[in-house]
């Protein structure tokens, strides 16, 4: 979708302002809403690519004022409700459904290091051929679907170089929808800062984005 | 299920709750304990591990160990993903990893222009600003510029590369080993590698001759 989450190249958001000595967190909010999201993954009802388009759908003006973690709860919140793992009800009193089933958490405590270290790979071990080789000229598509795409909007119709082949990939664009996870070759494709930004941009500089099968089109 | 049929300027989840996110957040975990739904221990497992557990210093002993032993820097070129896993670091948000290489004539900057895509594993969660709008706008269109607020001005002669994380795969820069740094051992080294070099907006330095390194 074509939405505020999709910045690159864009003015007027200031400066970057970073702060010394951050902490990890700066509320302790923020740890539990962390902690929380990852938990309620461990129901496995959607997967990371629904969780990104969960946070893209936060309306454009709430999306630029909330912190990270207000996005995530959010997020969050829809994909629990749209899942079915909590009413709308259920948020807005606090309180449990008379007569709803108690649940047993799948994620204890002495699962989190084997859980995290295990983490969830996004490659898929199927034999799908790549469309393009490194070296080879591509277009990205212009495509502006109203759901999830990887394919930043900075980039489409543009001309890249495919710089290597990262194997075979789930592809967001249908996963975040559950849809299929579409497995395909995804590579990193070099576009110059001339090709993306004209002829002021530096003769020398680079951006590399990584694009999947679906996204690219021979040149 | 089709998320488009879903009108989303009616189903914002959170339009009657709390606007403090303290109590949204302490609301919203009460509830899903009640419910059964997460294990209040976990949570703060989960906490522990990214406060103390998993931060840049992991990173840092990538670098410092790439910087010392050349075959091992070929084996975190050619695989990232395996060599940083010979350390132990493995798993979320460090799936797939690939490391480019900072020299005289090429730098390096990661960002996720759409989101928040940052090699966790190796650095821990991302700093503020990383996440933040203008980070995520400007690195792409204006790395030079967004490197000189960094305090980094580089010549017109090197060549940037910006590596937009729009895939599962995490970018980590290994940074360029300073000059005056022969004598230190590997602990010593890793000392001196900071979050920000490794996402590629700074350079490391060399200890500051009677300094505290």
């Amino acid at each position: 979708m074509n939405g505020v989450h999709d910045m690159g190249g864009m003015h007027g958001m200031g400066p970057v302002a970073p702060e010394p000595n951050e902490p990890v967190f700066h509320a302790r909010w923020e740890a539990r809403a962390l902690a929380i999201t990852l938990a309620m993954g461990a129901w496995r009802k959607w997967n990371i690519d629904a969780s990104r388009h969960a946070r893209e759908r936060i309306p454009a003006a709430d999306y630029l004022r909330m912190s990270y973690y207000e996005k995530w709860i959010a997020g969050l919140e829809m994909l629990m409700i749209e899942r079915g793992l909590l009413t709308r009800a259920e948020l807005a009193s606090g309180r449990p459904e008379p007569g709803a089933p108690h649940a047993i958490p799948p994620l204890t405590a002495g699962d989190v290091a084997a859980m995290l270290a295990k983490g969830g790979p996004a490659t898929r071990d199927v034999p799908v051929s790549p469309r393009f080789k490194p070296g080879m000229t591509v277009r990205a598509r212009n495509i502006n679907p109203i759901g999830h795409t990887r394919l930043p909007r900075y980039a489409r119709g543009k001309l890249g170089v495919i710089e290597r082949d990262h194997g075979v990939h789930v592809f967001p664009d249908s996963n975040a929808h559950f849809r299929g996870e579409k497995p395909q070759h995804l590579y990193a494709v070099r576009f110059s800062a001339r090709e993306l930004w004209g002829a002021e941009a530096s003769p020398r500089d680079a951006v590399y984005i990584d694009l999947w099968d679906d996204h690219l089109e021979p040149a | 299920m089709d998320a488009h049929h879903h009108d989303h300027s009616h189903d914002h989840a959170g339009q009657d709750l709390p606007s403090d996110p303290a109590l949204r957040v302490k609301a919203l975990e009460s509830l899903l304990v009640e419910k059964g739904l997460v294990d209040p221990a976990a949570l703060d497992e989960l906490i522990d591990t990214y406060e103390r557990k998993v931060g840049p210093r992991n990173g840092a002993r990538v670098v410092a160990r790439a910087w010392v032993d050349p075959t091992y820097k070929k084996r975190l070129l050619a695989d990232a993903t395996a060599a940083i896993a010979e350390l132990g670091y493995t798993g979320r948000q460090g799936e797939h990893i690939v490391a480019v290489e900072n020299t005289p004539e090429t730098h390096n900057l990661v960002v996720c222009t759409l989101c928040s895509c940052y090699p966790w594993t190796v650095l821990g969660l991302p700093p503020v600003w990383y996440k933040s709008a203008p980070y995520r706008s400007r690195a792409v269109i204006d790395p030079r510029g967004v490197l000189r607020e960094f305090g980094l001005d580089l010549p017109e002669e090197v060549e940037i590369r910006v590596w937009d994380s729009t895939a599962e795969v995490r970018y980590l820069v290994l940074p360029e080993r300073p000059t005056g740094t022969e004598h230190l051992d590997e602990a010593a080294l890793a000392d001196l590698v900071t979050r920000d070099a490794m996402i590629g907006v700074a350079k490391v330095k060399a200890p500051q001759a009677g300094g505290r390194r």
